[in-house]
């Protein structure tokens, strides 16, 4: 009995450090927006940003706080959590270190919407694109799991993966064909695909916020399934698990964030792919935490990349996508290079 | 009529195009451990799985303490059946005491979660495998043996009567064999467990099971103790194989001396 007690301890033990990291990762989500608030093309001092948070008047500062700096802050906050949730998910359900949400067909298939509202309806405002966007992704998972689905055995993460590149192919030729026909298709579309969280205003948060919110909710419901499922779908129902209801509910999950996230900001690379590498060294394969600590680090990640294009062009800026891009490769080379890649 | 706790009525199993099982009765008494013997591909592991409900049949029905296994919701199933398939796969960096804890997943609920119970089960499962000392070891650390171990405390942990176990001897030297075997043994007579296993080994079998259920093609060719069923002429007709059966000299049970082509006299 007393073995047991000592595997106790060390558990109790994990815990607290495990709580103690979210409670630090949650400082950093706080000095980020901070930063995220102040530093710009005009710098706030941070008593401004305070003044302009809780007792704004009509001054310049209080105006730029509240209306510029504040929703673009609060958005990278949002997307970076949901595309951390959603990689972590994805990355588990394909048993795939390498998966990243766009998998199964979501952002290609809001892409391809976005193009065909600017191409066929003429449509140009952001406001638009999010609820093209947000079908798109629908109907495309949809399609792909239905593909999946179509063999005998149902969907297993394989023939879903399959189907969702087949899909995604197949909207990137749709894609290039439309604004190849069009000049201005392409210059509308070019510039929604880089993926930014400039120029969005508390509209476009409170048009995806209830999709971030259920999905958000539902991945966390999908936590202890995918433990069981991570041990092989045998042991998984032999532990009791229903792994069909598990995968559905988790693909849900993935389809709403990623999709309310690309909605909002156009594809956004890299954080749902390096985020879980970073979650999983801290945490190991438990879902329970490696979600929240996901959520965080997603947050820290497009935070501080947001404020790096606005720093590195300054006064002018570069798009949150474009910085991802150029930081995400390299940090993904060196997680590839410093330990052999995960087995999920 | 016996009480059967587990029973296979007219099973028909098979993959993709293959029938690979067709119209096999099978009753699991409870409180006996039975080994389930046969050529490679005769349909053994295609049974456990079926009797596991980790896979549905054909036709005819699995039946636990009854009722219909497929009836039954899979999550009050896990409280009473536990199945162990082969080579299980974990992912890196899971502890011996993650993966047990896991055991526990049909006694939680998102209402429920660790409990004293649980906390309990897994050090019980720990020390009852030796395991205790492991516990913060991840699986990638330990030793084939050891993880055949590990694996068999998350079953225990889960705390099912019965357990099925799909060649747990597989890929262990012949010390870890019968350190497993001991183990099946100890869950039997100490906790009361029904056991059913797949084993290769034909001594081993004869020695660990109180029933032997031997197989072909899908069929069931004989079932009963295992000095009734392992007679050589059995072994010629399920496994095609000459041999001699002599009394093993520790335990008694049947012993099974093959003869092969380089010392064949006649």
């Amino acid at each position: 009995m007393i073995q047991g007690v000592t595997a106790s301890t060390a558990l109790t033990e994990r815990r607290r450090r495990r709580v103690l990291g979210l409670v630090l990762l949650l400082l950093g989500v706080v000095a980020a927006s901070l930063a995220s608030i102040a530093i710009g093309s005009k710098s706030i001092p941070l008593d401004a940003v305070w003044h302009g948070l809780v007792a704004p008047g009509g001054s310049e500062n209080d105006i730029i706080v509240r209306a510029l700096r504040v929703p673009r802050t609060e958005l990278a906050l949002l997307v970076g959590a949901a595309l951390g949730i959603a990689g972590s998910l994805i990355q588990g359900h394909t048993r795939n270190p390498l998966a990243d949400p766009g998998l199964l067909g979501v952002s290609s298939g809001a892409a391809f919407a976005v193009v065909v509202g600017i191409f066929g309806f003429g449509l140009t405002s952001l406001y638009a694109y999010v609820w093209l966007a947000f079908l798109g992704a629908m109907v495309t998972t949809a399609l792909v799991f239905l593909l999946g689905s179509a063999g005998r055995g149902g969907p297993t993460p394989l023939t879903l993966a399959l189907a969702g590149a087949a899909v995604t192919a197949l909207m990137q030729g749709l894609i290039s064909a439309l604004v190849v026909l069009d000049q201005q298709s392409l210059d509308a579309y070019r510039f929604w695909r880089v993926g930014a969280v400039a120029g969005r205003d508390s509209v476009i948060i409170g048009q995806v916020l209830p999709f971030l919110l259920l999905g958000a909710v539902l991945a966390f419901a999908n936590a202890p399934g995918l433990n069981a499922l991570s041990l092989g779908e045998d042991v998984a129902r032999s532990i009791g698990q229903h792994v069909r209801r598990t995968r559905v509910l988790g693909i849900a999950a993935i389809t709403l964030l990623t999709g309310g996230a690309v909605a909002a900001c156009g594809p956004i690379a890299f954080v749902g792919l390096i985020v879980p590498h970073v979650a999983r060294a801290i945490t190991g394969p438990d879902y329970r935490w490696l979600l929240p600590y996901s959520a965080l680090i997603g947050m820290v990640l497009m935070l501080v990349s947001d404020i790096i294009g606005r720093v590195i062009a300054w006064p002018g800026e570069l798009q949150v996508g474009i910085v991802l891009a150029m930081i995400g490769a390299p940090v993904f080379i060196a997680i590839v290079r410093r330990r052999r890649l995960t087995r999920l | 009529m016996s009480t059967a706790r587990l029973r296979a009525e007219s099973l028909r199993l098979g993959y993709g195009e293959t029938l690979v099982v067709d119209g096999l009765d099978l009753d699991v008494v409870g409180g006996t451990v039975t080994a389930v013997i046969g050529p490679n591909g005769c349909g053994k592991s295609t049974l456990l799985r079926a009797m596991g409900r980790l896979l549905t049949p054909r036709g005819g029905h699995v039946l636990l303490d009854g009722k219909r296994i497929d009836k039954t919701p899979t999550r009050e199933v896990a409280k009473v059946l536990g199945v162990l398939p082969q080579t299980p796969q974990a992912p890196e960096g899971l502890t011996v005491a993650d993966l047990v804890a896991r055991g526990r997943h049909p006694h939680q609920s998102w209402y429920r979660q660790w409990s004293s119970d649980d906390e309990q089960a897994v050090a019980e499962a720990l020390a009852m495998t030796g395991m205790s000392e492991f516990a913060e070891r991840t699986l990638d650390q330990l030793s084939g043996g050891q993880r055949q171990r590990a694996w068999i405390s998350m079953a225990l942990a889960q705390g099912t009567e019965l357990l099925l176990l799909d060649e747990p001897t597989t890929y262990l030297d012949l010390a870890h064999q019968v350190d497993v075997l001991d183990l099946v043994h100890r869950l039997h007579s100490e906790l009361g467990r029904t056991v059913v296993m797949v084993l290769h080994d034909l001594n081993l079998a004869a020695r660990y099971a109180d029933r032997l259920v031997a197989l072909r093609d899908g069929r069931v060719v004989a079932q009963g103790e295992p000095g009734e069923v392992l007679t050589e002429s059995l072994l010629r007709e399920v496994f095609d194989l000459e041999a001699k059966v002599i009394a093993d000299p520790v335990a008694g049970t049947p012993l099974v001396v093959p003869v092969g082509s380089r010392h064949r006299t006649s």
